[in-house]
């Protein structure tokens, strides 16, 4: 059953026709995800590859095929229009893969979503998979494994990293969710870790953060309380200078919060078993379920 | 991106947050004809570098103090005419100080009261917060931990904005009477137009003060932008003084690529921020020290490849190469031919350790096995740093 996506998934992508909203709407196709729509504003009538409508307006895309989640692929100066256009059409996922859209678009963005029942999952994310049912986003398939590991991450490349590992391990995951590295984003670590710990198909969880704002401190709360699974954290950036943005938007110490240290001391007294190194988070999630 | 204080004034005076009167200079000259239009016997000359503790600052002539007290326009040109072209070296500068290029001067002004006043964007509630206090000028971390209780905060509604009725309370609780309120209202909503007009995540006015003239004034603004937004605001952009910035960190931004220079000799180059920020830490854990954060992006080309080995390589301190790519929609292959091309073209005299995973991974380790470089291949990330630290001088 998983989490958020699975065989019922029917994908709208909007921007189909870019470069690379082409290129990663073939790879959700090739993995077997149901996409259903596209949408480019002015190229409404089209087919993309012969095989997808495309639709000038989301709402006539959802009118039309009944589309239920989205991926954004619009440059990061319209994707807050995207992302409002999506929830006004009613679409229940909307995943936005843009990264750099300005902060100030997505804190109007954010006030405006909690009017409507859409989830936004991102932006600046790799995206959201349920292992051999439904890929929605920029992350290789093929390293994934179906089974029941949840994983939720704010990195892109560090998640391909733990998955892997789980995968060479024979052990597979139940769905993986890249929130995204931006400041302010739709799902959180911890509506992620809810979705995990309620959904009986996942038996472990892996929680990969990094320095900047207090999502996992949340979490650990959270966990600490209410969930019995297994849970293995990571935290990236114990090296990391303060006042300096590590590449994401979102990863940065500033006046003395959301350093690495005061993340990793929240996990653990949460119970949580904590990765010394990213080679060894997959190792640390088994050896709590062991 | 950091501006100069004289460009947070210019920011200040275009959306009407008052503050004090004055001018920048290039030239000792130009300092003693703004001195002289000001028209006062109470002047302040400030030395334009980006870095803090310039009060207690000392030049490397001799001259002390990057902050100074006049009394006459002659005396701000001689002031001046000591600081411009100048090296002060700060508590924040480094040894190596900084040279000073402008000088700001301005009416220096009494304090009755000091206050911190702060617009930042909360991340918790995905909302500007306005957070203030009664004492200023002095650190507001410092102040939290003793005494939260003197900490005001005041959440602003994205949508609406600050609303007037914020700002009464605002001005109320940090205590302006009757006559200072119209003034301190003003202030703060033009500082909230500010903040939001200009994409800023922060912008601190330590201190805000109440002159004993009565006069409510930002004394000292900091600015942070937002760099995701700068697209639409070229004039912010040009702005930017890439003398007061890291030359790899400039370098590395002609070719989109997000670098940050650290203080270890261990190179690294790897694709996406948390593999990167990973990587420097397993380095660590193992005993290494990381030169710099260099993330080359989730799709980067075979040239900004090269142009990242390139920036690497440039830096004196790196003595050892660590390359760590988990390859998504990045190909193996591409990077391998990327470290190819570069290692190539800049005769490679240090050790290069390359951990390769992900797409195309066969092809790309081929590419770098046929090659006969002198490299290490690692399988995994733990092997990867273990042999580079290994590899490294220590030092």
């Amino acid at each position: 059953m998983a989490v958020l996506v699975g065989k019922d998934t029917r994908l709208c992508v909007q921007g189909i026709t870019g470069k690379s909203g082409a290129f990663h709407a073939r790879g959700c196709m090739e993995y077997g995800t149901d996409v259903v729509a596209g949408v480019t504003p002015a190229r409404g009538g089209e087919m993309f590859d012969d095989k997808v409508p495309v639709f000038d307006t989301v709402d006539e895309a959802r009118a039309q095929t009944g589309c239920n989640a989205t991926m954004i692929f619009v440059p990061p100066e319209f994707a807050a229009d995207a992302i409002l256009e999506a929830a006004d059409a009613g679409v229940e996922l909307i995943v936005c893969i843009t990264e750099g859209i300005p902060v100030m678009d997505m804190m109007r963005v954010k006030d405006m979503l909690g009017r409507t029942s859409s989830r936004l999952i991102g932006p600046n994310c790799p995206g959201i998979i349920t292992p051999g049912q439904c890929k929605i986003g920029i992350m290789p398939g093929y390293i994934h494994k179906p089974g029941n590991i949840g994983v939720v991450s704010r990195s892109g490349t560090l998640t391909y990293e733990a998955v892997w590992q789980l995968t060479t391990r024979g052990q597979g995951q139940s769905t993986c969710i890249g929130i995204g590295g931006d400041p302010i984003i739709g799902t959180t670590t911890l509506d992620a870790v809810k979705f995990f710990a309620a959904d009986p198909d996942t038996r472990g969880i892996i929680l990969i953060g990094e320095i900047g704002g207090s999502a996992e401190e949340e979490a650990a709360a959270w966990l600490k309380e209410n969930c019995d699974k297994p849970v293995a954290g990571f935290i990236a950036g114990a090296t990391a200078p303060p006042g300096r943005r590590m590449g994401h938007a979102g990863a940065i110490i500033s006046g003395g919060k959301g350093t690495a240290a005061a993340k990793i001391a929240a996990l653990r007294d949460a119970g949580i078993a904590v990765a010394e190194t990213p080679s060894s988070i997959a190792d640390t999630l088994l050896s709590a379920m062991a | 991106m950091n501006i100069h204080e004289y460009q947070a004034k210019e920011l200040l005076d275009r959306f009407g947050v008052a503050n004090p009167r004055g001018g920048v200079a290039r030239t000792p000259a130009e300092a003693e004809r703004i001195a002289r239009d000001l028209g006062i016997n109470a002047l302040v000359v400030k030395a334009q570098i980006h870095a803090g503790g310039r009060g207690k600052g000392a030049f490397t002539n001799g001259f002390k103090g990057g902050v100074q007290l006049c009394k006459t326009a002659s005396q701000a040109r001689d002031t001046a005419a000591k600081m411009l072209g100048q090296t002060l070296v700060t508590h924040q500068t480094g040894p190596a100080g900084r040279v000073v290029r402008r000088v700001l001067v301005c009416e220096a002004v009494e304090a009755e009261k000091e206050f911190y006043f702060a617009i930042l964007v909360d991340r918790a509630t995905g909302a500007p917060v306005i957070v203030a206090s009664r004492e200023g000028g002095m650190d507001i971390e410092e102040v939290a931990a003793r005494d939260p209780g003197k900490i005001i905060r005041e959440p602003v509604d994205p949508a609406f904005g600050l609303q007037p009725f914020q700002t009464r309370k605002l001005a109320r609780k940090l205590g302006f009477g009757p006559s200072q309120m119209r003034p301190a209202c003003k202030l703060f909503a033009a500082l909230y137009r500010c903040f939001s007009s200009l994409d800023c995540s922060m912008v601190e006015i330590n201190p805000l003060v109440l002159t004993r003239g009565g006069k409510v004034l930002a004394l000292d603004a900091k600015f942070s932008f937002d760099d995701n937004a700068l697209f639409r605001h070229p004039d912010i952009v040009e702005m930017r003084d890439a003398a007061e910035e890291d030359p790899r960190e400039v370098e590395a931004a002609k070719h989109r690529l997000s670098y940050i220079g650290l203080d270890g000799n261990i190179g690294c180059m790897v694709n996406g921020a948390g593999l990167a920020m990973a990587t420097m830490d397993i380095i660590k854990h193992h005993g290494g020290e990381p030169a710099n954060f260099l993330d080359v992006g989730g799709g980067a080309s075979e040239e900004q490849v090269t142009e990242a080995f390139k920036i690497l390589l440039s830096d004196p301190k790196v003595k050892a190469i660590l390359v760590n790519i988990f390859g998504g929609i990045m190909k193996c292959d591409i990077i391998a031919q990327g470290v190819l091309n570069a290692v190539k073209s800049v005769n490679l005299s240090i050790p290069l350790v390359v951990r390769l995973e992900g797409t195309n991974v066969e092809q790309g380790r081929k590419i770098l096995a046929d090659s006969a470089l002198p490299l290490v291949s690692a399988s995994d990330l733990d092997d990867a740093a273990r042999q580079i630290v290994a590899l490294a001088p220590k030092d």
